[in-house]
């Protein structure tokens, strides 16, 4: 055999079995694409409905939802989504995906639901990479903290209350955390100013239609 | 043609165990033991891989030519990495959430081609399946057991999310160890994972030079060049 024929049998030979193994991943993902589109929202959905319950609107949250475009209210670096939740056609709720951009170690993404007048349905952390037994007790699984947010406003408790109470506020740190809830504390007033400043703006964008509110 | 068999196994659960002998894919092994229920996910997800890219390369291994057979293997596993990566995200979304980058990792596991060149390449396909399946048998039960040790000293819980992987029945299936325990830090965290790998090597080393009196030494291989992933 010479060596051409020798190099390109054993390209071929390469090539077969490229295609044989993009064929067999392109087929899987064909075949489940969908499911995993479906899962992803049903944990988005399921995430959403731990702040609002499902009895409090009656549109399609996913469907409702918009891009908010970047702010330092938010903490965000990049469009961010928003959620709006109508019931009778009336704005019930807005749940907002704000960053706190100074955790113990990086980031942490939180959902913050805000009710039309203001207060706050509820507060979820989404992800987060604080420490495992301090920080992260941020999670609503592992401790009630992120409760203590519900019903809140930015009168209630007023402005300077807005902190952990070791900086002299209203929530409480955890034992040996104090940076983690600070971050999330600051966060979710953040976003609630942001609420205030665009309430208008952002539950008029979807009734005529989705799309990205600009507020730069 | 049995006592072949019976050597693969031993090999595979004890004697050349790929992370208490061969000490590879310690980056997966050491990230994700953190629970019994994950540990038991990324297991089977590696053994899986382990018995098709075992089956895969065992059946090729005529065909392939010495040059490619590297890249032929690693395409082969790459796939099938894949393909189960995607079938996780689709039946097992939320234990797959939890595991995250350390599926798409199995790639990485040395042990996976290790299995594949030295063994898969130079075996018949009933054979190489077995190798697979008990190499993937003695990773998973040091996932499971590292998992069990540090789920129950760092949280006093066991099976916790096992909901994930059972179905929502499996929700009772959760022990816990009296709810004022303290809980212990340092096993939830990376060192803990490191102590206890190191437990378990010395354990098993501690049993092999035991039982070195009443039979002949276990030669094992010395792990492989290739670094750990």
């Amino acid at each position: 055999m010479s060596i051409h024929k020798q190099v390109l049998t054993t390209a071929s030979l390469l090539m077969i079995f490229a295609i044989i193994g993009s064929g067999i991943v392109g087929l899987t993902y064909e075949g489940t694409y969908e499911k995993i589109k479906r899962n992803e929202q049903l944990v988005l959905l399921r995430k959403l409905n731990t702040i609002l319950s499902p009895s409090e609107y009656d549109n399609d949250l996913l469907a409702d939802q918009i891009e908010l475009d970047e702010d330092s209210l938010l903490g965000t670096t990049g469009p961010s989504k928003a959620y709006l939740a109508y019931r009778n056609s009336k704005p019930v709720a807005i749940v907002l995906s704000p960053v706190a951009p100074n955790g113990y170690s990086g980031p942490i993404n939180m959902l913050v639901g805000v009710y039309h007048d203001g207060t706050i349905a509820g507060v979820r952390v989404v992800k987060h990479r604080e420490t495992p037994g301090l920080g992260d007790a941020v999670e609503s699984q592992r401790s009630d903290w992120i409760l203590g947010f519900d019903k809140k406003s930015l009168e209630n408790p007023t402005p300077k209350k807005w902190k952990v109470k070791r900086d002299g506020g209203e929530f409480d740190q955890f034992t040996g955390a104090t940076i983690t809830p600070r971050a999330v504390v600051k966060a979710v007033h953040s976003a609630l100013l942001y609420f205030q400043q665009y309430r208008k703006e952002l539950f008029k964008e979807t009734q005529d239609g989705s799309g990205t509110v600009k507020n730069s | 043609m049995a006592a072949e068999q019976l050597k693969i196994v031993k090999n595979g659960l004890w004697g050349n165990n790929v992370a208490l002998v061969q000490l590879l894919g310690l980056c997966p092994l050491l990230a994700v033991s953190g629970t019994f229920i994950n540990g038991l996910g990324l297991g089977l997800a590696t053994m899986l891989t382990l018995v098709a890219s075992n089956a895969s390369v065992s059946i090729i291994r005529h065909w392939v030519r010495p040059e490619v057979r590297i890249p032929i293997f690693v395409l082969i596993i790459a796939s099938i990495v894949t393909t189960i990566e995607l079938a996780m995200n689709a039946f097992f979304h939320e234990l797959f959430l939890i595991l995250g980058i350390f599926i798409p990792l199995i790639v990485t596991n040395c042990s996976i081609i290790a299995r594949a060149e030295s063994f898969a390449s130079k075996n018949n396909v009933f054979d190489s399946v077995l190798d697979g399946f008990m190499m993937g048998m003695g990773f998973l039960l040091v996932l499971v057991t590292l998992g069990t040790l540090r789920e129950v000293i760092g949280a006093g819980t066991l099976f916790a999310n096992a909901h994930l992987m059972f179905g929502e029945g499996a929700r009772s299936m959760l022990l816990t160890l009296g709810d004022d325990y303290p809980g212990f830090l340092l096993a939830v965290l990376p060192p803990g994972a490191f102590i206890g790998l190191g437990l378990l090597i010395a354990i098993k080393n501690h049993i092999d030079r035991r039982s070195v009196s009443s039979q002949a030494v276990i030669v094992t291989e010395t792990p492989s060049e290739t670094p750990a992933t």
